[in-house]
């Protein structure tokens, strides 16, 4: 009887799991926590700290996200994915969003019924190498064996990059980013390729990271974002928005730790009163609290502060600013008016 | 029916459906078919409706769109310009050469080891029983991860083979062991290597001619030859001639490192090496018990009139007790085979680009078409199982019992 009744739960699970899509934020808010899909452990981005707890320059996007719709960033379950599996956990509704550094490509976008809401990074693909194997471009990888993350752009990429170049390379496929970097720490391929950003969080890990150099070349661009599956606009919205809030927020010299007062206080800049809720009723809109943007900006502050706090200049992974810094100050990061 | 003597046959009644027992094997039948066939009716009937849900359609289109990656390993030409397809039956083709490998050496290792775990030397048996009971007592993923990590970590890097005190390769510098892999040389075949060809197939005839004949004389005559040497020597002794009186026209093309990698020879990917070790001591210790079994199985009266007509214990197992344990072996072995090939999905976690690398792993990951490719790649297990199992099953049929 008991196996009857198991067969006939997962009959009903398996009917059910997948037509309930179209309102993603209905079953959000009726479960009162959101799935939040990250990579299986990069340094900086998605990773457990020593007391199981995801922090990262993701995990604080999608902190921000739950903190925006409960109040609460902790309202939030994290499920790690590989590049293999991360859109079949999207797809299957697995997890309700997916913010694991992935890159926006049409066919993602298209083929795979995707809807990517952003950039909350731009990166771009690059090699990472021994400094005493004297190479100093990547046009010298003639021969190479190259360590790659399987399921990733990066594959694509590389293919295109050697077969432009007209050279040959030996690609040894991994699946993991902790794997590629065992095989490339025991000296089983020369070079490891990914997106440069995750090549600056995997050398931080290193022993002497100071060994091994990121090659100038960058081969591809990767816009990297947040994405959620299509049709589920209402709920994309809200994972866009928290995005372009943070951004703006960083715009307007909104950090954490100003952000109350700035609710409360007189400001005269009417659009920092539309984004904190005091002025217009865009949280009610987004079907949220007026005061939605308020606790995304305190989850981790803005777009700058969890830049500098997870993956900045003064951290061990070290990066620059660069094309993600405001396109008032020479980079493109933009969000649209907030009105 | 006419039989005399007997009530001429009741008309057929429904209710006999349920309590005449000649009818009710079929209505239990019919009626578990019919459940069955819903069942699938239903999960067909769902996967359908949620990928219109989904908006997803099942279309194979893709398999003759270019694939744009590339694969270390392919014994087909290939490259990134390739089709999806193409890709696929190179993943195919790598599936079956660690397949066929394995099945080899597992059975080498497992009979040897079955064998020896039955020896009297207390030793040698013992050291069987815990590498049998260690190495099928842990998953055989462990195996394939433990096996690939010891290459890539203990053998030496493809650096130490350059610069000032350079390590140099085995047997004259020509076999090199890195942790990327083995670089054997390769034959090189140049003109006239076709006649040391025709002379290898004509000495493998005469050589399992001269076998026949040496059975056929020890029948007639009771005089055992030395048949293993002298095949030895009608193998080897003419195609040597035949080699040097070609002017040696197969030569060795010795691995070189050039750049980052030893180029030409052929190269033995560390996934490879460790895959096929790993599934070969694994499936080789079930084999081993298999075997062990199967010896068990014959009488040890058959041992032991064996040497009482003065057979050696090496003739008694060869020639009296594997024969007739054969039988008792080859069925389980066949599993054993099946297993070992399906095992050999577990690649992706090593690298090694089989066909649940290609097919079911980049190709589904960038066509995102994951219903088509695990339809596809379900169905090119299932014919390769079957085709083990016909094999073996045909084999099985020859050593099985005949009786007359």
């Amino acid at each position: 009887m008991r196996l009857k009744t198991t067969l006939v739960a997962a009959a009903a699970a398996a009917a059910f799991s997948v037509g309930a899509h179209g309102a993603t934020l209905d079953d959000v808010k009726a479960k009162g926590f959101i799935q939040c899909g990250v990579s299986t452990g990069l340094a900086g981005f998605a990773f457990t700290d020593s007391d199981g707890n995801w922090d990262g320059f993701d995990v604080v996007f999608c902190r921000a996200t739950a903190a925006a719709v409960f109040g609460d960033p902790n309202a939030i379950k994290f499920t790690p994915t590989t590049g293999k599996t991360r859109f079949t956990a999207l797809a299957s509704g697995e997890i309700d969003v997916l913010y694991r550094n992935t890159t926006w490509t049409l066919s993602r976008d298209v083929d795979l019924k995707f809807s990517f809401l952003g950039v909350n990074y731009y990166d771009g693909q690059g090699f990472m190498i021994r400094k005493d194997m004297g190479v100093s471009s990547a046009s010298e990888l003639d021969g190479a064996t190259v360590c790659i993350q399987t399921g990733t752009t990066t594959e694509l990429n590389l293919a295109d990059f050697f077969r432009a170049n007209n050279m040959s390379y030996e690609p040894v496929p991994i699946e993991t980013n902790a794997e590629a970097q065992q095989k490339y720490l025991a000296n089983a391929c020369d070079v490891y390729t990914t997106d440069a950003s995750g090549l600056a969080a995997t050398r931080a890990t290193f022993e002497n990271p100071a060994d091994h150099i990121i090659l100038p070349e960058i081969i591809s661009k990767e816009p990297l974002g947040p994405l959620v599956r299509h049709g589920d606009n209402a709920w994309g919205d809200i994972v866009r928005w928290v995005l372009n809030a943070l951004i703006i927020a960083e715009e307007k010299g909104i950090t954490a730790a100003n952000v109350d007062s700035m609710a409360s206080a007189d400001t005269k800049d009417p659009e920092i009163k539309r984004l904190l809720g005091v002025e217009g009723n865009y949280g009610e809109m987004l079907g949220l609290s007026s005061d939605w943007a308020v606790h995304a900006i305190k989850t981790g502050g803005n777009y700058g502060e969890i830049f500098e706090k997870h993956i900045g200049e003064n951290t061990a992974i070290g990066l620059a600013r660069g094309l993600n810094q405001l396109w008032t100050k020479g980079g493109i990061l933009y969000a649209p008016p907030f009105r | 029916m006419s039989s005399t003597g007997q009530p001429p046959p009741e008309p057929f009644r429904v209710s006999q459906l349920l309590y005449d027992t000649r009818y009710r094997s079929y209505t239990i039948q019919i009626f578990a078919l019919a459940v069955i066939m819903l069942a699938f009716a239903w999960a067909i009937d769902n996967a359908v409706r949620n990928l219109e849900a989904l908006g997803k359609d099942i279309d194979f289109g893709f398999i003759f769109e270019t694939s744009a990656y590339d694969i270390n390993q392919h014994l087909l030409d290939y490259d990134s310009t390739s089709t999806h397809g193409r890709a696929a039956l190179v993943g195919i083709i790598n599936t079956i050469l660690v397949a066929v490998m394995g099945c080899i050496t597992a059975t080498v290792i497992g009979v040897l080891a079955g064998v020896l775990r039955l020896s009297r030397n207390w030793v040698v048996a013992r050291l069987m029983t815990v590498y049998i009971e260690t190495v099928r007592n842990i998953p055989v993923l462990i195996w394939i991860l433990f096996t690939v990590a010891i290459v890539n970590e203990v053998l030496p890097g493809v650096r130490s083979f350059r610069g000032e005190d350079a390590m140099s390769g085995l047997l004259f510098d020509s076999v090199f062991i890195t942790n990327r892999g083995f670089y054997i040389p390769a034959p090189v075949f140049e003109a006239g290597s076709s006649v040391i060809g025709i002379v290898l197939l004509l000495s493998v005839g005469a050589a399992w001619y001269f076998g026949r004949w040496a059975r056929a004389r020890q029948a007639a005559t009771g005089q055992i030859l030395p048949v293993f040497w002298v095949r030895l020597a009608i193998l080897a002794v003419p195609v040597l001639l035949a080699f040097f009186a070609m002017g040696s026209p197969v030569s060795l093309e010795v691995p070189a490192l050039k750049g980052f990698n030893f180029k030409g020879g052929i190269y033995m990917r560390d996934s490879l090496i460790g895959l096929w070790l790993a599934l070969s001591v694994y499936t080789g210790a079930f084999i081993a018990e298999i075997v062990r079994a199967g010896i068990l199985a014959i009488s040890k009266g058959q041992t032991e009139a064996a040497y009482a007509l003065g057979l050696r214990p090496g003739r008694t197992m060869s020639l009296v007790v594997l024969p007739q344990a054969l039988r008792v072996i080859v069925p389980p072995l066949i599993s054993q085979f099946l297993n070992l090939t399906k095992n050999s999905s577990l690649a992706i976690a090593v690298g090694y680009m089989d066909a649940t690398g290609t097919l079911g792993g980049i190709t589904l990951n960038q066509t995102g078409r994951e219903m088509e490719c695990i339809l596809l790649l379900m169905a090119f297990y299932l014919v390769a199982s079957l085709t083990i199992s016909g094999a073996m099953n045909a084999y099985n049929r020859s050593v099985r019992l005949k009786e007359r």
